[in-house]
């Protein structure tokens, strides 16, 4: 008995270490890359763990680094378990950020912590209704929501680029021959707390961590979150079992973006303080719309393993910055490492599966054991 | 001022550009079709892109031969489909999220060697233009039909060639069974996986391709991240053309022409805000999907593994 015991426990193990061993695998391959490159790979490391955990001030950077890889990640983990795809992180992190940014140039008059919090809840809003329109088209039309979002990632992107260069201009680069596609700067008054000064951590981390525990506090204790589960998993027994399938596709992108809307919207209040453009998605959000799906995935979906997740893909993308100045590594290394972590995690699936049918199997020629004394045992410990 | 727009010689200029444009769009979304048609997503074709892109542009650079860049364009790109077929195949990996990683993947590796191996952007001279005999002296039309470069009338010939495949041979067949309904198809006797991998490894080529006729042939430079979202484009251009090349050749038309009536526009500096009409064919793109997709009928299997029940 305790054989079986201790080989499904083993097997659980191995089931949540899964993402560990692909991202040492990812490294792996990374370290045959650094060899063809002709760099030492225990450097190359050894720089990318200096920069992203060597002093006080790295360890705050790869927090502000992982805060909005957070936030997306916690959308993440809302919409892929309802089984809806976002891949428009980047947009709705965009729309966040350009009305958060709009609040706090306009309502000057306010006290700092009503523009703060107004801001937040645009920021909200504006990605809520950038996910809400795929969750939208996708219940109502079957348009399918990956292209849907790609689209509208696309389509944020050119209204960013638009606003910026004309009606939100800074007034001062409107006048300035540099034209240099920016907003103005957020009054000193509206900036997030600083939690470590010097450094740059920002009280927008606290706000992920909460969010985090009300993301779970939502998937797995309240009416909502389950629905949007029981969509995710069989959306025709939830049909049958009486739920509007269609309405919670539309609520858990909706979600998802509002979480992305809120991550752009604390980039500009706890980092930039302003919105500037070079012309791509990737140059306001760093790619955190792609990357908090890596870290919801890393997670298993998961909003309080996100947070590990997050802080660890955080520290590869800031160590990657002093990899590059010590062993002149380009940092896009950490990039290509980054979507084989998501080729492997996805490929080990597979493993999870087949160990579980296996231990379903075993439970099921147990159960067809003739009776004996230790059956209520394995029962008790089958009902665990 | 917008009068400049109509004269015949701007107007010319825009659908020639527009024809040229759309040739990356053509390769990867016909290569994409393929890979639907036989029920596989493959959602990495902008890092495949971006992989072939580089590679034919470094090949091209060091060896100063075109064709060889463009062959190591297709072994890289049928690299990639080979990996992607064996995790969408062999491990069942859920599609749309592994072409996001193949995607990041092919994003950092072609950002890396390029900064690697050659780290100032450079031009080689890319495929010439082709003027055919006669056809090309049309005035007007010749210019925009008959004056490009190889790379375009070979992604025009593509466009029949996919039709044809696809609806008249047994290979045809053969894959839009595996799509349609893999268990049969396999009850049948063929071979769901041999037919994926094909399928996929095709459409990696064929992406491979896009970028390369973008880096060697359009633009003739390569910069990082120079597909800028392309990829994805191309992917949308299937459903856009309802999984018909065809419809695919529609779709991918529109894009180029508003992007070079875009590129004009800019040139002739007419103040249109550049940015709000480079958002039009996105905006144009979601209101065709919703228009169509409730009456076309994806492939049935698309996106789901095939696994022989017992």
């Amino acid at each position: 008995m305790t054989k079986i015991f201790q080989s499904e426990w083993m097997s659980h193990l191995v089931d949540a270490l899964l993402p560990v061993f692909a991202t040492l695998a990812a490294l792996i391959i990374g370290a045959i890359m650094l060899l063809v490159l002709g760099v030492n790979p225990i450097d190359a490391y050894a720089a990318l763990w200096d920069g992203a955990f060597g002093s006080s001030n790295a360890f705050a950077e790869t927090l502000v680094k992982a805060t909005p890889l957070l936030l997306v990640a916690l959308g993440i983990c809302i919409s892929f378990r309802g089984d809806v795809i976002n891949i428009g992180g980047e947009g709705q992190m965009i729309i966040g950020a350009i009305l958060a940014t709009w609040v706090g140039l306009n309502f000057t008059d306010l006290p700092g912590w009503l523009v703060i919090t107004i801001a937040m809840l645009a920021g909200f809003f504006g990605g809520a209704v950038w996910g809400g329109i795929p969750g939208f088209l996708k219940a109502y039309f079957n348009v399918n929501e990956i292209l849907s979002t790609v689209m509208m990632n696309a389509i944020a992107v050119q209204l960013m680029n638009f606003l910026l260069r004309g009606p939100m201009i800074d007034p001062a680069q409107a006048e300035a021959a540099s034209q240099i596609p920016q907003t103005a700067r957020l009054l000193d008054a509206f900036r997030l707390a600083r939690l470590m000064p010097p450094t740059r951590l920002h009280f927008g981390a606290v706000i992920a961590v909460v969010l985090a525990g009300l993301v779970y506090i939502l998937l797995w204790r309240t009416t909502l979150g389950y629905r949007i589960r029981a969509v995710g998993q069989n959306p025709h027994a939830s049909r049958y079992a009486g739920i509007q399938v269609s309405r919670y596709m539309v609520l858990a992108l909706l979600l998802s973006g509002a979480f992305a809307g809120l991550a752009g919207a604390v980039q500009v209040y706890g980092v930039n303080y302003r919105m500037i453009t070079d012309g791509s998605a990737s140059g306001f959000t760093g790619s955190a719309g792609f990357n908090g799906i890596v870290a919801a995935l890393f997670g298993g979906l998961h909003p309080i393993w996100s947070i590990p997740a997050s802080i660890l893909f955080g520290a590869l993308l800031v160590g990657a910055n002093k990899m590059q100045r010590i062993v002149q590594v380009p940092s896009a290394l950490i990039i290509a490492l980054n979507g084989l972590v998501v080729v492997f995690v996805v490929s080990s699936e597979i493993l999870r599966k087949q160990r579980q049918r296996k231990r379903l199997a075993v439970a099921k020629r147990d159960d067809e054991l003739p009776p004996s004394g230790d059956k209520q045992i394995q029962q008790a410990e089958a009902g665990s | 001022m917008i009068s400049d727009l109509f004269s015949v010689t701007v107007l010319v200029g825009i659908l020639a550009s527009g024809i040229r444009l759309s040739t990356p769009y053509l390769y990867a979304a016909i290569g994409e079709t393929f890979g639907q048609k036989s029920g596989v997503l493959n959602l990495g074709v902008e890092g495949q892109m971006l992989l072939g892109s580089f590679a034919a542009f470094y090949v091209a650079l060091t060896t100063g031969n075109l064709w060889l860049g463009l062959l190591t364009a297709i072994i890289v790109g049928a690299l990639m489909g080979l990996a992607m077929a064996y995790v969408t195949v062999n491990l069942h990996a859920q599609q749309g999220i592994s072409g996001i990683g193949f995607y990041l993947f092919g994003l950092g590796m072609s950002d890396l060697l390029f900064q690697k191996l050659m780290g100032t952007v450079e031009t080689v001279k890319g495929f010439p233009e082709i003027h055919i005999p006669f056809l090309s002296d049309i005035p007007g039309i010749g210019k925009i039909f008959f004056s490009q470069n190889i790379l375009v009338y070979l992604a025009y010939l593509l466009v029949p060639v996919a039709w044809f495949v696809l609806n008249k041979t047994t290979l045809g067949l053969k894959i839009r069974s595996v799509g349609e309904n893999p268990d049969a198809a396999d009850s049948l006797g063929v071979s769901v996986a041999r037919v994926r991998y094909f399928t996929i490894i095709l459409g990696g080529i064929l992406s491979g391709v896009a970028g390369a006729s973008m880096s060697i042939a359009l633009l003739n430079v390569f910069q990082q991240n120079m597909t800028s979202g392309l990829g994805f484009i191309a992917v949308a251009l299937v459903y856009f053309g309802a999984w018909r090349p065809i419809g695919v050749l529609g779709g991918a038309l529109l894009f180029s022409l508003i992007n070079s009536l875009q590129l004009w526009i800019q040139v002739l500096s007419i103040p249109i805000p550049s940015d709000l009409a480079v958002m039009m064919p996105y905006v144009v793109t979601i209101l065709v999907l919703v228009a169509t997709v409730s009456r076309v009928r994806a492939p049935s299997a698309l996106t789901k593994p095939f696994e022989r029940g017992d």
